[in-house]
């Protein structure tokens, strides 16, 4: 089929409703947020309207610049351990039988409909020395006493990426099932392996998901602030947890709103770039 | 891990208040038309179950107002959540109990109507520390409770009780500690100055603050756990997953009273004295009945039973109360306090925030 691109006012009317609802829901309070940010703080109180860029100035220091950097990495590393695992999962998920894809698609559907509090405190106790998987590992031999697994990077890489993956197989999960199955055969006729034909043929016909999945990811992995302050320590937490620290506890709302922006301006930026890198590299196509 | 429940919502947990104070701000007060009411605000979890069990039934069987108790979070975070929907007009919760670092915070923005004493019968019995005024002398808050951080430990990894705060310093207790996150209420600058440079006068300027910093700092080592939700904490130590660490001692007597191995110890340099102040806020409509409830939780029985049933310190004189030296000494102690400088975390509240946030994060 054809689309024919809109001619008339009244061809974009079908995207007035979503269009309105964003920039109800999305461009106003991002517009406020961008607006508080540049308030003035009142010590002790709340905030008054003003124009200052001192919430910015604050926050262009070494120790935000760690925060930030950390937070970005933390965020590509969930990203790229959920397609690590999700692509080739999603891949083999979609060659089963449809009853055993949907069984597999509702157990995944089902981590989703956990909250964040729940998952943060289920790992905890998983990964604690007093209850956690360590005792079944001693009782099974393999492991001299009971270890504790949490806080640590490990532990808020493991939450992540478990809140993360369901996510990223649904994304992968459409592309992989409308994949026409002949490009594979003709790959395997030619002589390829299947893992060869899987990296060389499949993959690269994916590439365009593949990177909205990641894109998709680490924007979700950049916005956790529960599971770095349940199952990390200090130096795990990522900006997310100093914008709530600042926003609920100090009261501190132009500060919030400036490192905010700040998150949302260097993922955009990141976004973009990918976005610019395999716009060249896919150009040819 | 049989108390899952408890986890979401526990005293001055923010995490299943935050949602608790939207739903809320969102609902039309259905009552108000039926009959007299009033939304108080208490720190959720085992304060707020013991407050609805025994403490407020008493306010409505003898006043015929009902109460509609609501979990409120850490402080702080419950400040903001209530200094905006002040400013919307609207008010979560009529009255809250307010810790006094948030009481002066919200003195700032004019967020507590002011109280008048002349309706609050014992309001002369009452320690005069715990009048909540503004600087003009109108009153923001009338003491509610008090309450004593102390050094808590699990008894099975810890069969000896420590003796003072300095223990927490000790090596041997290597990623052991659970303290909390906000400098603000931890108030564990006060307890390193006093123990180790004699008195909080150091914190009187920026280079004894930052001196008392340095020797905070090398507490990190035996922290395991920065915990800005309470409920973190109190499951850890009571399966000695975090066997030791700076908690609340009502609370921590009503775990061991349930049986888990805990203990709360008052250090030789004192336990931590904080208290909560009733305030009502500015977009309640509620201060008469307000006034009431004040006035009823102001007498010395109503303080006595808070003692005896929720764990927390009266703040009425004690010779008003009829409470034995066994009672008071269950939720006190002689051992003079470490008393918390609250002009710190208004006057320098940003300043702190953020060496502090640097000193446990970096």
């Amino acid at each position: 089929m054809r689309r024919s691109p809109p001619q008339k006012l009244t061809d974009y009317l079908p995207i007035a409703f979503p269009a309105a609802m964003l920039g109800l829901f999305f461009v106003v309070p991002f517009a406020i947020m961008v607006a508080v940010s540049v308030f003035k703080r009142v010590p002790g109180g709340f905030y008054e309207p003003a124009f200052t860029l001192a919430n910015y100035a604050r926050f262009l220091s070494p120790f935000f610049g760690e925060v930030l950097v950390f937070s970005l990495f933390l965020a590509a590393f969930v990203s790229a351990i959920c397609l690590l695992i999700g692509v080739p999962f999603t891949y083999l998920l979609t060659r089963l039988r449809r009853g055993n894809q949907v069984v597999w698609l509702i157990a995944l559907l089902g981590v989703l409909s956990l909250s964040e509090v729940i998952i943060g405190f289920s790992w905890s106790t998983l990964l604690s020395r007093t209850a956690g998987l360590s005792n079944l590992f001693v009782w099974l031999g393999l492991m001299d006493r009971p270890q504790s697994w949490t806080p640590s990077f490990g532990a808020v890489l493991t939450g992540l990426v478990y809140q993360a993956f369901p996510y990223t197989v649904l994304v992968l999960y459409p592309a992989f099932s409308r994949l026409d199955p002949s490009l594979m055969e003709a790959a395997r006729t030619l002589g390829s392996s299947p893992i060869r034909a899987f990296l060389n043929v499949v993959l690269p016909a994916m590439r365009t998901t593949l990177l909205a999945t990641s894109i998709i990811v680490f924007i979700f992995a950049l916005g956790a602030y529960l599971l770095p302050q349940i199952l990390g320590r200090p130096q795990h937490w990522t900006l997310s947890v100093l914008v709530t620290d600042q926003a609920i506890y100090q009261s501190n709302m132009p500060f919030a709103a400036a490192m905010a922006v700040f998150l949302v301006m260097a993922s955009l930026a990141l976004v973009g770039l990918s976005v610019a890198i395999s716009g060249r590299k896919g150009a040819g196509q | 891990m049989t108390d899952k429940t408890n986890l979401t919502v526990s005293r001055r947990a923010f995490l299943g208040a935050t949602a608790l104070g939207a739903t809320t701000l969102a609902m039309p007060n259905v009552l108000r038309a039926q009959e007299r009411s009033i939304k108080v605000g208490v720190y959720g979890g085992y304060f707020k179950d013991s407050f609805d069990q025994h403490i407020f039934p008493e306010f409505t069987n003898a006043t015929g107002i009902s109460v509609d108790s609501i979990a409120e979070p850490t402080g702080e975070a419950w400040l903001v959540q209530l200094q905006q929907a002040a400013r919307a007009g609207q008010a979560p919760a009529d009255l809250s109990m307010m810790s006094q670092v948030a009481m002066l915070k919200g003195q700032s923005t004019d967020l507590w109507a002011p109280l008048d004493l002349s309706k609050v019968a014992d309001a002369d019995k009452m320690l005069p520390q715990f009048i909540n005024e503004y600087p003009d002398g109108r009153v923001a808050g009338v003491g509610a409770v008090a309450w004593y951080i102390t050094l808590v430990s699990n008894t099975d990894t810890y069969p000896e009780a420590p003796e003072s705060w300095g223990f927490m310093w000790d090596p041997a207790n290597e990623d052991k500690l659970g303290l909390l996150a906000l400098v603000s209420n931890s108030f564990l600058l006060e307890v390193t100055a006093k123990t180790f440079f004699g008195g909080t006068d150091i914190l009187d300027t920026d280079e004894g603050i930052l001196q008392v910093m340095d020797k905070l700092a090398e507490l990190k080592p035996n922290v395991r756990l920065w915990y800005r939700d309470e409920a973190q904490f109190e499951q850890a130590l009571k399966s000695g997953e975090i066997p030791m660490g700076q908690y609340y001692h009502d609370v921590t007597g009503l775990a061991a009273a349930d049986g888990f191995p805990v203990r709360s110890t008052f250090p030789k340099e004192g336990g931590i004295l904080d208290s909560g102040c009733w305030a009502l806020s500015r977009a309640s409509d509620k201060g008469d009945e307000a006034h009431e409830f004040i006035n009823f939780m102001s007498q010395p029985s109503m303080q006595a039973l808070m003692s005896r049933k929720v764990g927390t310190a009266p703040t009425l004189k004690r010779d008003t109360l009829d409470l034995t030296d066994a009672e008071f000494a269950s939720v006190s102690s002689d051992i003079d306090p470490v008393l918390p400088r609250y002009d710190l975390y208004t006057t320098k509240s940003d300043w702190l925030n953020q060496k502090w946030t640097e000193l446990i994060v970096g």
